[in-house]
């Protein structure tokens, strides 16, 4: 992949990122909160009868086989892959220019692809409590059998839109626009004060 | 009340956005038959039971929906993608929920 030169992202969480054990912790720490910043975001699009094709670009540019169903996908290390509506899949790796690697390969006749990377935060909830505190926020069932390892769903709390992929037995990935990140976490802090969290 | 969208599954009616009545035929764009056009704008079936409805799953996944929906009971008849073309209320055949 080419050398990226592109100015040092800021987060739009910083001025509530707060390290550190935070709320009800005098038990033990339940959730760790982390923003994960991945370098590339990408949302890519297979137009009617182009679904297959897209699916293997992906195995073939990004290495991750995609399980077949609704909301299927995996999560696998630096990368990560998820369908969020028919045909449509959220991309994403720790580098940066994962949008590059996908542009020669993914041609107008077969869908579009949609570089996220500036548009998204992407916040990491994990612990035994994590299940709990996201069912406080999203109307949608968090246990493992309804919501496997790697799937993705769209869901949206109070009109803010989330991404969630599950990348853990007990670990949820949420991508939320940037523009509502910090509010987003600032509810996410507070939702997490009763079972005591961690800020890495 | 619940609408089982069949990309995301059993959702809250909060996620759903209801795009108007799912019965209505419209007019080819340069058509100029006005008894076809005020059909479209303004006939309605209303009817006491199973309705045609489109919705819009616009807090989820954001696709657009063939719901069969009962207007005295609020049961959710049935549920499918607009995109596979117009289900009449009494010939729905697929996605029951
Ligand atoms: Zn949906």
């Amino acid at each position: 992949m080419a050398e990226q030169h592109l100015p040092e992202r800021q987060s739009p969480l910083e001025p509530e990122y707060h390290p550190g054990s935070h709320g009800n912790f005098e038990h033990g720490v339940d959730v760790i909160l982390s923003e994960t910043r991945p370098g590339s975001i990408l949302q890519l699009a297979a137009w009617p009868g182009e679904e297959k094709r897209l699916i293997e670009i992906i195995r073939k540019v990004a290495g991750l086989a995609l399980p077949d169903g609704a909301g299927g996908g995996v999560s696998s290390g630096a990368r990560a892959v998820f369908g969020f509506a028919p045909g449509k899949f959220t991309v994403v790796d720790e580098a940066e220019g994962l949008a590059q690697a996908f542009a020669g390969s993914i041609t107008p006749a077969i869908g579009t692809l949609t570089d996220l990377s500036h548009g998204r935060t992407a916040i990491r909830i994990a612990g035994p409590k994590a299940e709990w505190v996201m069912a406080k926020f999203f109307a949608i069932d968090f246990a493992l059998p309804a919501f496997p390892l790697g799937a993705g769903r769209s869901t949206n709390h109070h009109d803010v839109f989330a991404q969630i992929q599950r990348s853990g037995a007990d670990q949820f990935d949420i991508y939320v626009f940037r523009s509502f990140a910090r509010s987003f976490w600032k509810a996410l802090c507070h939702a997490s004060e009763e079972v005591g969290y961690e800020v890495q | 009340m619940l609408i089982t969208c069949p990309y995301c599954g059993p959702r809250d009616v909060i996620e759903f956005t209801y795009q108007g009545d799912g019965n209505r035929e419209r007019p080819q764009p340069a058509s100029q038959n006005l008894d076809a056009w005020n059909a479209y704008v303004y006939d309605r079936l209303n009817p006491a039971g199973d309705h045609n409805e489109i919705w819009q799953h616009s807090g989820g996944c954001r696709a657009h929906l063939r719901v069969v929906r009962n207007t005295i009971t609020h049961e959710i008849l049935s549920t499918a993608f607009a995109r596979g073309g117009h289900k009449s209320a009494d010939n729905r055949a697929e996605g029951r929920s």
